[in-house]
């Protein structure tokens, strides 16, 4: 995908005026919210939980090479097979050399961020693959030809007769014509389409929320149970996975999973959490024949380590997402690549480029308030400073801003110089106001007061009043 | 008990009633407060920019002006988690400086959180519902959320009133607010539609830069909201024109 984050403003611009999209925003964002809320008072001991899992992510993160190294051996053991891709394009080789040594036409896929962020599903269907999402939330954005707009809800965006529409001009056929106006309905519809597409399908692909180093298993939380049919159904399962994944027991995973459902959607437990284990051994009754892991860097070994490790902690619940007053004013296409919201503007620039993804970073008040319901406590907003120092420092901070930021720096450096022209700026201030003691307009201030008055200031500076009011008491 | 206290630049330049209802509630405690006169700016707008040699540039003179005193109080959540929260990470790689940032986070206080720990009595009257904003600065660098609500539970006549979305930030942010300005005019109309949604018929809070906000978008919707300091109503100064208010 072609990021256009350079073009953030104006993206946001478009999103604040899209009044569909505005109407979806508006319904999902406080349903996650209270949901989350809910689930986190219902289990007091959320704060040791989350203590621990940030101690268990820390530490399979120290020794990430270890565990990799120990997932991999065991993974082969069990008949299975790792495939390193440093880069998206030799992510995508791999997944393509396994699609064509098995004879693959059709390929069904779960839902990946990593897929997205390597973009599989361009690269499988430039070599002539067929692919289908069988997520309904990827599989709704597939046929609308978008990319997803949240990490755990791809088409959030879309509201319900949006999708009715889609469905309607894509699927009508005799003996499938019925009404689309609930969502059972909906869900039915997708629920026929898709289940001939499992059946047909050659190769699985699924991603991967935990690798666990002691079994070899791969572990993926879902709501449709679409994960385990892709799996399972197919010759040949894929599972795409970035490396930050790994953690050393199957015990560490159960912490994991009980953060990542509650601070995603409110759940105690997602409805399918599946744990994959090499390819179908010789008593079991189904399963693939062949287990793939493809391994994606993608930048990650270079985050180890440096001032963006503790972005590796992420399991993408995608509450920040949902707690961002920024994200839910825009919506996540907006930030123009494959991650939204605070973890998507700490992510963006270190995978296309801080040029390409400057106006992230910079699109946030730093309210802090990702970083109070991260569940593994990334402290979000100092990244987004760093990435900002980064921007500073390379010379991409635009001119204008630059130029404000030095002549107040200079001017705050010398007392006497600020009192100066605080003075002079305040009284020329209250002059032009007139009294009316705010501005619906004025020059150089359109951004602020195209939506809000500008108050006036009082008249006076503090210092210069305390000053007299000390010598004459 | 001596208190040097640093009004912050958007006291000083835009509203010094607020560095004078601070000077009067804490010389209520019967200490001696000193307005340390080499203060401009914390340099919060550099650090949030990126430009740490100038933030550093502004926090060494702030520091040594500010050194010595038992207690450091500002009117402002966001300056004080500058000085309480980034200063040491500022200078986490000059062990000197570091020292003196440590030094100084260690005295500094928002003013609320200092007053209701030195337990000020608070001596004012103001009839009416009277909502708290939290600047996210005290919320969640500072932690003040009780502070604040019990100083005004002191006030007389008064009757506090909860804002919905409460721990949603206005959309103030700095330099956010000319940067994106499109998205920030969105937050402060659902901030400014949930004051008024709140019942209030004034609003308060720790922090000049969300009441220049919030009070600029409650004005442009002609709302009726009076808007101040809270130190301004704790001290019993809303008699005056309150924030974005004409002379009467």
């Amino acid at each position: 995908m072609k990021p256009s984050s350079h073009a953030f403003a104006e993206n946001a611009r478009r999103a604040l005026h899209d009044a569909t999209l505005q109407q979806a925003l508006a319904k999902a964002g406080v349903g996650f919210v209270d949901k989350r809320r809910g689930a986190i008072a219902g289990l007091p001991e959320f704060e040791a939980l989350r203590e621990a899992g940030r101690a268990i992510k820390d530490h399979s993160l120290a020794n990430l090479d270890h565990y990799l190294a120990r997932f991999e051996q065991q993974v082969t053991a069990g008949g299975g097979q790792v495939h390193w891709a440093e880069t998206p394009a030799q992510a995508c080789a791999a997944v393509l050399d396994i699609c064509q040594q098995a004879g693959a036409r059709m390929i069904a896929k779960g839902k990946s961020m990593v897929g997205e962020e390597i973009a599989v599903n361009d690269a499988l269907e430039a070599a002539g693959y067929e692919v289908v999402e069988t997520d309904l939330g990827e599989y709704i954005i597939q046929i609308a030809h978008e990319p997803p707009s949240h990490i755990i809800a791809p088409a959030v965006h879309k509201t319900r007769g949006q999708i009715a529409a889609l469905f309607e001009a894509l699927h009508h056929r005799p003996g499938l014509t019925r009404p689309l106006e609930t969502v059972p309905q909906i869900v039915d519809e997708a629920r026929q389409i898709l289940r001939d597409k499992f059946l047909a399908a050659d190769v699985g692909i699924t991603g991967a929320n935990f690798l666990i180093a002691e079994t070899g298993s791969t572990v993926i939380v879902t709501n449709e149970g679409n994960g385990d049919l892709s799996a399972t159904l197919p010759r040949v399962h894929i599972v795409l996975a970035s490396i930050e994944k790994a953690v050393p027991t199957l015990e560490d995973a159960s912490v994991l999973l009980r953060l990542l459902a509650r601070s995603a959607t409110g759940q105690e437990i997602t409805s399918y959490t599946t744990f994959f284990t090499g390819p179908r051994r010789a008593d079991d009754l189904d399963g693939p024949e062949e287990f793939h892991v493809v391994l994606v860097d993608n930048g990650r070994s270079q985050m180890l380590g440096g001032a963006y490790h503790e972005m590796l902690r992420c399991i993408r619940c995608g509450a920040c997402l949902n707690h961002c007053p920024v994200y839910g004013a825009v919506g996540g296409h907006a930030y123009g690549w494959v991650y939204p919201g605070p973890m998507g503007a700490v992510l963006t620039p270190l995978m296309v480029g801080l040029k390409e993804g400057r106006p992230l970073p910079n699109a946030s008040t730093l309210c802090g308030r990702c970083e109070a319901v991260c569940p593994m406590s990334i402290p979000l907003p100092k990244m987004l400073r760093e990435h900002r120092r980064r921007e500073f420092v390379q010379g991409l901070t635009p001119p204008r801003g630059r130029w404000a930021l030095a002549a107040w720096a200079y001017g705050a450096r010398r007392p006497w110089l600020y009192r100066k022209l605080g003075r002079w700026m305040v009284a020329m201030l209250k002059l032009m106001s007139g009294g009316r003691g705010r501005f619906r307009s004025l020059p150089f201030a359109g951004a602020w007061t195209a939506a809000r008055d500008l108050p006036a200031p009082q008249g006076g500076t503090f210092m210069d009043q305390w000053q007299r009011r000390k010598h004459h008491g | 008990m001596r208190i040097a206290l640093f009004v912050s630049c958007l006291v000083d330049l835009y509203r010094p009633s607020v560095g004078f209802a601070a000077v009067k509630l804490l010389e209520g405690l019967g200490a001696e407060v000193v307005v340390p006169e080499g203060q401009t700016c914390c340099g919060q707008p550099a650090f949030n920019s990126g430009d740490l040699a100038a933030a550093r540039d502004l926090a060494r003179p702030l520091i040594d002006t500010l050194a010595g005193f038992e207690h450091v109080v500002v009117p402002s959540g966001s300056c004080a988690g500058m000085l309480v929260k980034y200063y040491p990470e500022l200078f986490a790689h000059e062990p000197e400086w570091l020292a003196k940032a440590r030094t100084l986070a260690r005295h500094s206080r928002e003013l609320s959180a200092f007053l209701a720990e030195h337990g000020a009595v608070i001596d004012a009257r103001h009839a009416g519902r009277v909502a708290m904003h939290d600047s996210c600065s005290s919320r969640r660098e500072l932690n003040v959320l009780a502070e604040p609500r019990r100083l005004l539970n002191a006030v007389a006549g008064l009757e506090q009133v909860d804002i919905p979305e409460a721990e949603t930030c206005c959309g103030f942010g700095g330099t956010f607010c000319v940067k994106y300005p499109d998205i920030s005019a969105r937050m402060v109309s659902d901030k400014a539609e949930a004051v008024i949604n709140s019942g209030a018929d004034t609003l308060v809070s720790g922090d000049m830069g969300c009441l220049l906000n919030i009070a600029g978008r409650l004005k442009r919707m002609e709302s009726p909201v009076r808007v101040y300091h809270i130190a301004e109503l704790l001290a019993g100064m809303t008699d005056a024109p309150g924030i974005g208010e004409g002379e009467r």
